[in-house]
C-alpha cells in the first residue's frame, strides 16, 4: 500500500493560508457588503474547509469512493437546508393577510 | 449432501456455550438471534398496546380508558412498533445473519460495533419501556411541539432519549453494512452478481446513515426546548413549531423506506427461489432500490401539507412524492414478470411474498391518494392514512419479514418448521389483516379522525369489523411463535439447500459453521443462476 | 506486502483477509461516521439559517455582543491544533514514536486551551445575562425583540455546546492515543487509529470553521 506522506512544508503552507483566511474573514466582517457579507463569509469558510479536507484529511489522495461519500454528505445537508428553506422562503408569496 | 450425522458437527450455535458466549459474541449470526429475540419482544409489546386500542374502539364512547390514557396507548404503540420493531427487524435479524454470507464473507467489517448496536437497541428500548411503565407518553409517536415541549406532563424526554440511543444502533448497523458490502465481498462477487437482498440492504443502510442523525439532533433540540425553553419551536419567542415537523419528517419519511426496502429485498429472494427463475430485470430492481433511497429523502413535506407549510413547497413535495412511487412500481412489475413461465411452488415463504406484493401495492396506491395535495386535505389525520401506512408496514413489511423468517429458518437452525401449520397461519394473517385494515380506509374516507377514541355511532360497525380482524390477526401471529420454538426440538432436520436456492448462504451447512464457509468461495456465476443448483431441491 | 502485513497482522482482525483491507475498511467507516456528524450538526445549522433569515437585525445585534477577537483567536488555536494533529499522523506514518507523542500532546494542549477560552466566553455571557432562561435580558433591544435575541443565544449555546462536547470526546481519544503510542502499539505499518482519529479531529475543526463566521461575524459593520 503506497502511503503518500506529505511534507511538513506542505502542511505549514496550508496552515498559513488558513490563518490568513481567518484574518481576512474577520476583517471583511467590518466592511459593509450588504447582503454579500454572508456570501463572503461562507465562501471563505468553505475555502478553509476545502484546505483542511484536501490536505489535512488527505482527501487529495483518497479513493473515489471516499470522495463520493464526502460529496454525498454535503449534498444531503444541502437537501435538508434547501428544501426546508423552500417552505419558509415562499410562505409569504401567497399574499394571505397576516402572513 | 449433509446428513443427520452432521448434528454432532460443530456449528455457530454449539461452538461455545454459556451466557457470556452470547452476550459478548462477535459472531454476526448470534447477534442476529439476539436481535430476533429483542425485536420479537417489542413486537408483542406494541401489539399489546394495539389490542387495547382496538378493544376501546369497539364502542363509540370512551368507556374503557380516559382520553389521556388513550393518547398514551397510541403513542406507545407507535414508538414501540416504529423504533424498536420495524426499523431494526429485517436488517438487524435477517440482514445481520445473511448479508455477510451472501457476499461470501466471514463476518461484517466491524463485529464489535455490531454487538454494540444490539446493546444500544436494548438500552434505548429499556429506557423507553421504563417511560411507558412509569406513566407513559401521550404526545403521539411524532412528538409535535408545542404540546410535547410545553404542555404534556408525560415522560417525553426519557422516551426521546430511548429513541435517540436506539437511533445510534441503526446508524452503526448501516455504517457496518455499507463498509462490508464495499470491502468484504468474496473474489468474483461483483456488484451485479450480488443478491438483490444485498442491494436492498445497502440502500437501506445509506438511508440509516444519512437520515437518523437528523432525528437525533431533533430530539436533542426538543429536549432543550422542553427543559430550557430555548424558544426554537415556541411561537411566543419567535420560534416555529413547523420547523420541528420539517426536522422530524426529514428522517421519519425516509424511515419508512428503512422499513420497506429490506422487505423488498426479502421478496426478491423469495419470488426468485419459488418461481425457480432469476428476478426479471435484475439491474432495474437493483437501481430501483437506490432510487427509492435517494428520492425518499426529497418528499418529507407531504406530511406537512396542512401544517401551514407554503403551498408552493407543498406542490414541489407532492410532485416528488408521485415520483418516488415509480421505482416501487418497477419492483412490483418485475416481481410479477419473474413469475411468468416460472416453476412456481406455493411453499409458505412464497405465500407471504404473494401477500406482500398484493398488500404493498394497495398500500402504495393509496399513498398516491395522500400525496395529492387536494385529496390529502380531506383524508389527512383520518383513518385513511392509518390504513395506508398499516397496509405497507404490516401488509408489506411484516409479511415479508415472516416470509423471510420461514425461508431462512432451516438455514439458521437446521430445522424445518411444520408446513401445514405455517400455511394456515399465513392464511389467517392475510385474512385477519385485511379484515382489520380495509374497513379503516372506508372509515377514514367517511371522516373518522385518527387518534380519537370517541366517535359518531354510525362508525361503529366498521370499527367492530376492524377489531374482529385484529383478533384474528393476533392469533395468526401467535401460532408461528409456537411452532418455530417447537421446531427447534422436533422439526425435521435439513441439509444445506432445502429449497434448491441460489445464493452463497445455501452452499454452507445448516446451521452454518461459526466462520460461515470452510473455504472462501470464489464466485463465477450470476446472482440467480439456477444451473448451479440443479437437482438440489429437498422441500416444497 | 509481506512486511506490511507483519506489523498490521499483529493487529489484524480475523474477519479481514489483509492488512490493507482492514485499513481501507476502517478509513471508510470513519468517513461514513463523519458524514453522519455532518447531518447531526446540520439540523442545528438549519435552525440557525431559518431564524437568522427571519430576524436578521436582532441576530446581528446579538452576535456583536460576542467578543470577535477572542473568537478569532480561538479559531487560530484550533487551526494550530489541526496542524499539530496532521503532523502527529505524519510522524506515525514515518514510524517516529517520539514525534507522535509530541504532536499529540501539543494537539491535546491546544484543544484544552480552546475549551478553556470557551468556558471563559460562556462565563462572560452568564455575567451579562445572555444565557436563555428566566434571567435573560439583552440591553439595547426592545422588549418584543428579547425573544428573538434569546433565540440567537439558544442557538449559540446549543451549537458551541455540541461542538465543545465533540472536542471533549476528541480530548479523550487523544489521551488514549498518547497512552497507546507510549506502549508501542503503532508503527509505520500500523497507525490506522491515529489516522482516523486525525480525521475526527479535523472534522470538529471544520465545524468550528463554519460556527465562527456564522455566530461571531454577522454584519459587524453595523457597529452595534
Amino acid at each position: 500500500m503506497s502511503e503518500h506522506v506529505d511534507s511538513v512544508k506542505t502542511y505549514v503552507l496550508v496552515f498559513v493560508a488558513l490563518i490568513a483566511l481567518t484574518i481576512i474573514t474577520t476583517a471583511v466582517a467590518f466592511v459593509n457588503l450588504g447582503p454579500f457579507s454572508v456570501v463572503a463569509a461562507l465562501t471563505i469558510a468553505t475555502g478553509k474547509m476545502l484546505l483542511v479536507a484536501l490536505f489535512f484529511m488527505h482527501l487529495r489522495h483518497s479513493t473515489p469512493l471516499t470522495r463520493l461519500v464526502v460529496l454525498g454528505g454535503l449534498v444531503w445537508l444541502g437537501i435538508l437546508l434547501v428544501l426546508t428553506f423552500a417552505d419558509f422562503a415562499t410562505r409569504a408569496w401567497i399574499g394571505v393577510p397576516g402572513r | 449432501m449433509i446428513t443427520a450425522a452432521t448434528q454432532q458437527r460443530e456449528h455457530y450455535l454449539n461452538a461455545s456455550y454459556g451466557i457470556k458466549s452470547w452476550l459478548l459474541t462477535k459472531d454476526h449470526k448470534r447477534i442476529a438471534l439476539l436481535y430476533l429475540a429483542t425485536v420479537t419482544l417489542f413486537f408483542f409489546l406494541g401489539g399489546a398496546f394495539a389490542t387495547a386500542i382496538r378493544i376501546e374502539l369497539l364502542t363509540p364512547e370512551g368507556d374503557l380508558v380516559s382520553s389521556e390514557t388513550y393518547n398514551k396507548l397510541f403513542t406507545m404503540h407507535g414508538v414501540a412498533m416504529v423504533f424498536f420493531f420495524l426499523i431494526p427487524a429485517i436488517p438487524a435479524t435477517l440482514g445481520n445473519f445473511f448479508l455477510p454470507m451472501m457476499i461470501g464473507a466471514r463476518d461484517l467489517a466491524f463485529p464489535r460495533i455490531n454487538l454494540l448496536s444490539w446493546y444500544l437497541l436494548v438500552i434505548g428500548g429499556l429506557l423507553s419501556l421504563y417511560a411507558m411503565l412509569a406513566g407513559g407518553v401521550d404526545t403521539g409517536w411524532t412528538f409535535y411541539p408545542p404540546y410535547s415541549t410545553s404542555y404534556s406532563n408525560s415522560w417525553v424526554i426519557v422516551t426521546g432519549l430511548g429513541v435517540f440511543i436506539s437511533g445510534f444502533s441503526s446508524i452503526l448497523t448501516g455504517l457496518n453494512f455499507i463498509v462490508t458490502v464495499h470491502r468484504m465481498r468474496a473474489p468474483g462477487m461483483t456488484w451485479f452478481r450480488l443478491p438483490l437482498f444485498v442491494w436492498s440492504h445497502y440502500a437501506t443502510s445509506v438511508i440509516q446513515v444519512l437520515g437518523t442523525p437528523v432525528i437525533a439532533v431533533t430530539i436533542v433540540l426538543l429536549a432543550c426546548e422542553r427543559l430550557f425553553h430555548m424558544g426554537i419551536f415556541d411561537a411566543a419567542r419567535g420560534g416555529d413549531p413547523v420547523l420541528f415537523q420539517h426536522l422530524f419528517w426529514f428522517y421519519s419519511h425516509p424511515a419508512v423506506y428503512i422499513m420497506v426496502l429490506p422487505a423488498m429485498g426479502v421478496v426478491s429472494e423469495l419470488v426468485s427461489t419459488f418461481a425457480r427463475k432469476p428476478v426479471y430485470g435484475y439491474a432495474f430492481v437493483a437501481f430501483a432500490s437506490v432510487a427509492i433511497a435517494v428520492l425518499g429523502f426529497l418528499v418529507w413535506g407531504h406530511h406537512l401539507f396542512v401544517a401551514t407549510q407554503s403551498v408552493y413547497a407543498g406542490m414541489v413535495f407532492s410532485f416528488l412524492s408521485y415520483f418516488v412511487a415509480i421505482p416501487s412500481a418497477v419492483k412490483v412489475f418485475n416481481w410479477t414478470a419473474t413469475l411468468y413461465k416460472g416453476s412456481i411452488s406455493y411453499a409458505t415463504p412464497m405465500l407471504y411474498a404473494f401477500g406482500f406484493i398484493g398488500l404493498f401495492t394497495i398500500g402504495g396506491l393509496t399513498g398516491l391518494f395522500v400525496a395529492s395535495l387536494g385529496m390529502d386535505v380531506h383524508v389527512t389525520d383520518t383513518y385513511f392514512v392509518v390504513a395506508h401506512f398499516h397496509y405497507i408496514m404490516v401488509g408489506g413489511t411484516i409479511m415479508a419479514y415472516l416470509g423471510g423468517l420461514h425461508y431462512w429458518w432451516p438455514k439458521m437452525t437446521g430445522r424445518m418448521y411444520p408446513e401445514g401449520w405455517a400455511k394456515l397461519s399465513a392464511l389467517v394473517i392475510f385474512l385477519g389483516f385485511n379484515l382489520t385494515f380495509f374497513p379503516q380506509f372506508v372509515l377514514g374516507y367517511l371522516g373518522m379522525p385518527r387518534r380519537y377514541h370517541v366517535y359518531p355511532a354510525e362508525f361503529q360497525v366498521l370499527h367492530v369489523l376492524s377489531t374482529a380482524g385484529a383478533s384474528v390477526l393476533a392469533v395468526g401471529y401467535v401460532i408461528p411463535m409456537i411452532y418455530f420454538i417447537w421446531s427447534l426440538r422436533y422439526g425435521k432436520t435439513v441439509g444445506a439447500n432445502p429449497w434448491g436456492a441460489t445464493g452463497l448462504e445455501w452452499r454452507t451447512s445448516s446451521p452454518p459453521p461459526a466462520h460461515n464457509f470452510d473455504e472462501t468461495p470464489v464466485v463465477t456465476w450470476g446472482a440467480y443462476d439456477y444451473s448451479t443448483v440443479m437437482g438440489e431441491v429437498e422441500v416444497g | 506486502m509481506a512486511s506490511e502485513a507483519h506489523a498490521e497482522s499483529l493487529a489484524l482482525r480475523e474477519q479481514f483477509d489483509t492488512a490493507e483491507q482492514q485499513k481501507d475498511a476502517s478509513t471508510l467507516g470513519m468517513w461514513i461516521f463523519l458524514i453522519t456528524e455532518i447531518m447531526f450538526f446540520g439540523g442545528m445549522f438549519l435552525a440557525y439559517t431559518v431564524y437568522r433569515s427571519k430576524y436578521p437585525y436582532v441576530f446581528a445585534v446579538a452576535s456583536s455582543s460576542l467578543n470577535v477577537y477572542i473568537g478569532a483567536a480561538n479559531t487560530v488555536v484550533l487551526l494550530c491544533s489541526s496542524l499539530t494533529m496532521v503532523l502527529a499522523v505524519r510522524a506515525a506514518a514515518l514510524g517516529k514514536r517520539s514525534g507522535i507523542v509530541l504532536f499529540l500532546v501539543l494537539t491535546l494542549l491546544l484543544g484544552g486551551v480552546f475549551l478553556g477560552v470557551k468556558a471563559y466566553e460562556w462565563n462572560e455571557k452568564f455575567q451579562e445575562h445572555h444565557i436563555p432562561g428566566p434571567s435573560f435580558s439583552f440591553e439595547g433591544l426592545a422588549p418584543d425583540q428579547q425573544g428573538y435575541a434569546q433565540l440567537f443565544f439558544s442557538l449559540y449555546f446549543a451549537m458551541t455546546g455540541l461542538h465543545a462536547l465533540h472536542m471533549v470526546v476528541g480530548v479523550g481519544i487523544l489521551s488514549t492515543l498518547i497512552y497507546q503510542t507510549r506502549k508501542g502499539k503503532f508503527s509505520a505499518e500500523y497507525m490506522t487509529p491515529v489516522d482516523i482519529s486525525g480525521l475526527y479531529w479535523h472534522f470538529v475543526d471544520i465545524i468550528w470553521i463554519y460556527l465562527f463566521p456564522l455566530l461571531y461575524l454577522i454584519d459587524r459593520h453595523l457597529g452595534k
